[in-house]
């Protein structure tokens, strides 16, 4: 009976807390569930807002890392030297993202180190404007060997772990005179797939059939044994902190954190040291045949270029814009379009080019810039040309 | 007499509120499941290209070859399973000596202190742990521990090539140390809510404090650090940015710690920007591996938890 009564006790207590509790936990409901609407609200607030206001302008761009460096310092300069009326945002992301967002028309231009192949920019009508060039170097951590020269087949030999340790003979017999230490090679590559490595293989893949057959040009490759480090920052941070280590970086990560890099024999048969003179010279002398901007670029390579001064691992990195700028999807209006021409135009002459020797890229030589006038000339918005 | 728990069911005397709540937070507790059906199915679509091309030897395929567009799991499978098993092996009997301690030897002054900090820790970002890992871990495992390992070990398969430091062992390491803060926080939990009278009960037996905790405390939480371990083991699996950062990143399967390696996860990390058609429906393929890894992994360790349970009865408080 007592226990009866006890519970009819709890049974009214209960009654005085529950539309307490309720309402607190309704608070909690209602609260979680703002929380959600402005979460949402927000994210779709940013998609509008992005659309930018009247007067000012705002691209968007994303891909290759590489160049970035040197897209974001002219995105820097071109919004100053218009009075802060175009803004440009370029995301990075790596080249295959860019590609995959430019086709979706999420951006406005791309970046890629590697070119489009011949039916994708026939299916999408994606024009290739080569906007800098730049040396990738082969950098090594081995204190006690200074200038270390290396040739095409060598180098192809260490990557493919022909070739083991550092006083190997056909590392010897290019430098005669240097005491080479005993040590085993620590092969370090790129782990994500990139421009870089698209390069570096691209130019072993030239030099040697082995290397053809057995791994060949690629993004990323399937190396034999090798550390693998993410973008040109790890590679250059593995190489730095491991000793006896050898990898494949932009100049720039070289120059900055001071990594001793091997000089190169050209197709010339001189040894060079990566440089923008170097790599302009490159470029000079292999881009006599180029294809028009709306043509096929995937077999275009300045590597292994003749000339006495040309460095061998040179690349071109490109820009990709539609080559009518109206459609549907993205909804770019004429300004923009205008805008986007412009940019690009800038970028590729004196103005932008003058910014790459300091970022360690090379300018482009006279005979691609006016091919990219060529190809911005024949950039239109619904039918009717914008320059 | 009525059962306790009745007062706690809505029989028909429920206010409007109470109504709402309900099925509030029904719509959010089913929403979980829509997202989780939504994650497989999309996974699944964006993986049929790829399903189609290699089929059911996906998961036995050792070559990842984006140039000949050759694609197989098996070598980040290995890699996954190989660094998070090391992770366990290294972390889990760390982390029960850490919660023996705080549970049933620190004094409060130590324990609130110490339990805090080992909670603090399992709130650090992966990133950090990785970039500790690559800048100060690194070296010393190098230079010391993994000479120290050849030195004796050397003539196994899992002691073969140079001390570089960027390999599946530093991987195994950074892990076990990033599963140890959950797996010893959670034990110590289940261990602090085993009740006094078990403890009282093995001391009354004349036994000593190392036979208390075996036979009271330890028999009596298992269930529930057997759970700690679990979680522990799906961060390990799971694990990114600390991984890619220290396994070395190498598409091949090798038996020695001492050479670099992928897991699943580092692999989507590491190839996801510039992937493109096939690679890309591959590498979507290998999350659903992986989430399907994960979900075995779960269901085995679940299993033997059960088998425990049944072999030894006892009441233990489980998760």
């Amino acid at each position: 009976m007592s226990e009866q009564k006890a519970s009819e006790i709890r049974t009214t207590e209960e009654k005085v807390v529950m539309p307490h509790r309720g309402g607190n936990s309704l608070i909690l409901v209602v609260g979680a569930l703002i929380v959600v609407v402005v979460v949402i609200a927000a994210i779709f607030a940013t998609g509008v807002l992005s659309g930018g206001t009247k007067e000012s302008v705002t691209l968007t761009g994303a891909g290759a890392t590489f160049p970035m460096p040197l897209i974001l310092k002219w995105a820097d300069e071109y919004y100053n030297s218009t009075n802060h009326k175009v803004k440009i945002n370029y995301g990075g992301g790596g080249s295959g993202a860019g590609i995959t967002q430019i086709k979706d028309k999420h951006v406005e231009f791309a970046g890629s180190d590697a070119p489009l192949s011949a039916t994708d920019s026939s299916t999408y009508g994606l024009l290739h404007i080569p906007e800098t060039l730049g040396p990738i170097v082969v950098a090594y951590n081995e204190p006690s060997v200074v200038n270390l020269k290396l040739d095409g087949p060598t180098l192809a030999k260490i990557f493919m772990k022909n070739i083991t340790a550092w006083n190997d003979a056909a590392i010897s017999a290019l430098n005669p005179g240097v005491t080479l230490p005993t040590d085993q090679i620590t092969v370090v590559v790129r782990s994500d797939s990139s421009g870089t490595t698209f390069a570096f293989s691209g130019y072993l893949a030239a030099i040697s059939t082995e290397f053809q057959t057995l791994y060949g040009q690629g993004k990323s490759v399937s190396w034999k044994e090798a550390i693998g480090a993410s973008g040109n920052p790890g590679v250059a941070q593995t190489v730095l902190t491991t000793s006896h280590s050898i990898g494949y970086i932009e100049l720039s990560y070289a120059k900055k954190n001071n990594i001793q890099f091997a000089l190169l024999k050209n197709h010339d048969g001189n040894f060079i040291t990566a440089s923008s003179e170097t790599a302009s010279a490159a470029a000079a002398a292999g881009s006599a045949s180029l294809p028009a901007g709306n043509g096929d670029w995937s077999h275009v390579s300045i590597l292994d270029a003749p000339g006495a001064t040309s460095y061998p691992i040179t690349t071109f990195t490109y820009i990709l814009v539609y080559k009518e700028l109206y459609n549907d999807q993205s909804k770019m209006n004429k300004t923009a379009a205008k805008a986007l021409v412009d940019f690009v135009w800038w970028a590729v002459h004196d103005q932008g080019q003058s910014f790459s020797s300091g970022l360690y890229y090379a300018p482009l030589p006279a005979s691609v810039v006016s091919l990219n006038e060529a190809t911005l000339n024949s950039i239109t918005y619904n039918g009717v040309a914008l320059r | 007499m009525r059962a306790p728990r009745s007062r706690l069911t809505f029989s028909g005397r429920s206010s409007g509120a109470d109504r709402l709540f309900e099925y509030g937070v029904l719509a959010i507790a089913l929403s979980t499941l829509v997202l989780v059906w939504g994650l497989v199915l999309q996974m699944a679509i964006d993986a049929q290209p790829s399903f189609d091309r290699f089929g059911p030897g996906f998961i036995i395929g050792t070559q990842w070859n984006p140039n000949t567009e050759i694609f197989g799991a098996l070598p980040f499978i290995f890699g996954t399973l190989l660094t998070s098993g090391l992770a366990i092996l290294i972390g889990v009997p760390l982390s029960i000596g850490i919660a023996v301690y705080l549970s049933e030897l620190a004094p409060p002054w130590v324990r609130e202190p110490l339990s805090f900090v080992v909670e603090l820790l399992a709130a650090v970002p992966s990133v950090i742990y990785g970039l500790w890992a690559m800048y100060a871990l690194r070296p010393f495992i190098a230079h010391s521990v993994e000479p120290f390992f050849m030195s004796f070990l050397g003539w196994t398969p899992l002691f073969q090539g140079n001390a570089v430091g960027l390999d599946k062992f530093t991987a195994g390491v950074i892990l076990a140390i990033m599963i140890i803060p959950t797996v010893a926080s959670v034990s110590k939990e289940t261990m602090r809510a085993v009740p006094d009278s078990q403890r009282e009960a093995a001391l009354s037996l004349g036994a000593t404090r190392y036979e208390t905790t075996r036979i009271a405390v330890l028999s009596y939480a298992r269930s529930g650090i057997f759970g700690a371990c679990i979680l522990g083991l799906g961060r390990a699996l799971g694990e990114t940015m600390a991984v890619t950062m220290t396994i070395g990143n190498a598409n091949k399967i090798s038996w020695s710690l001492l050479d670099p390696g992928q897991t699943m996860s580092s692999l989507i990390a590491n190839d996801w920007g510039e992937a493109q058609g096939i690679q890309l429906s591959a590498l979507i393929e290998i999350g659903l591996v992986l989430f399907i890894v994960a979900l075995v992994v779960n269901l085995f360790a679940r299993l033997m938890v059960g088998r425990i349970m049944k072999a030894v009865p006892t009441t233990g408080g489980g998760l």
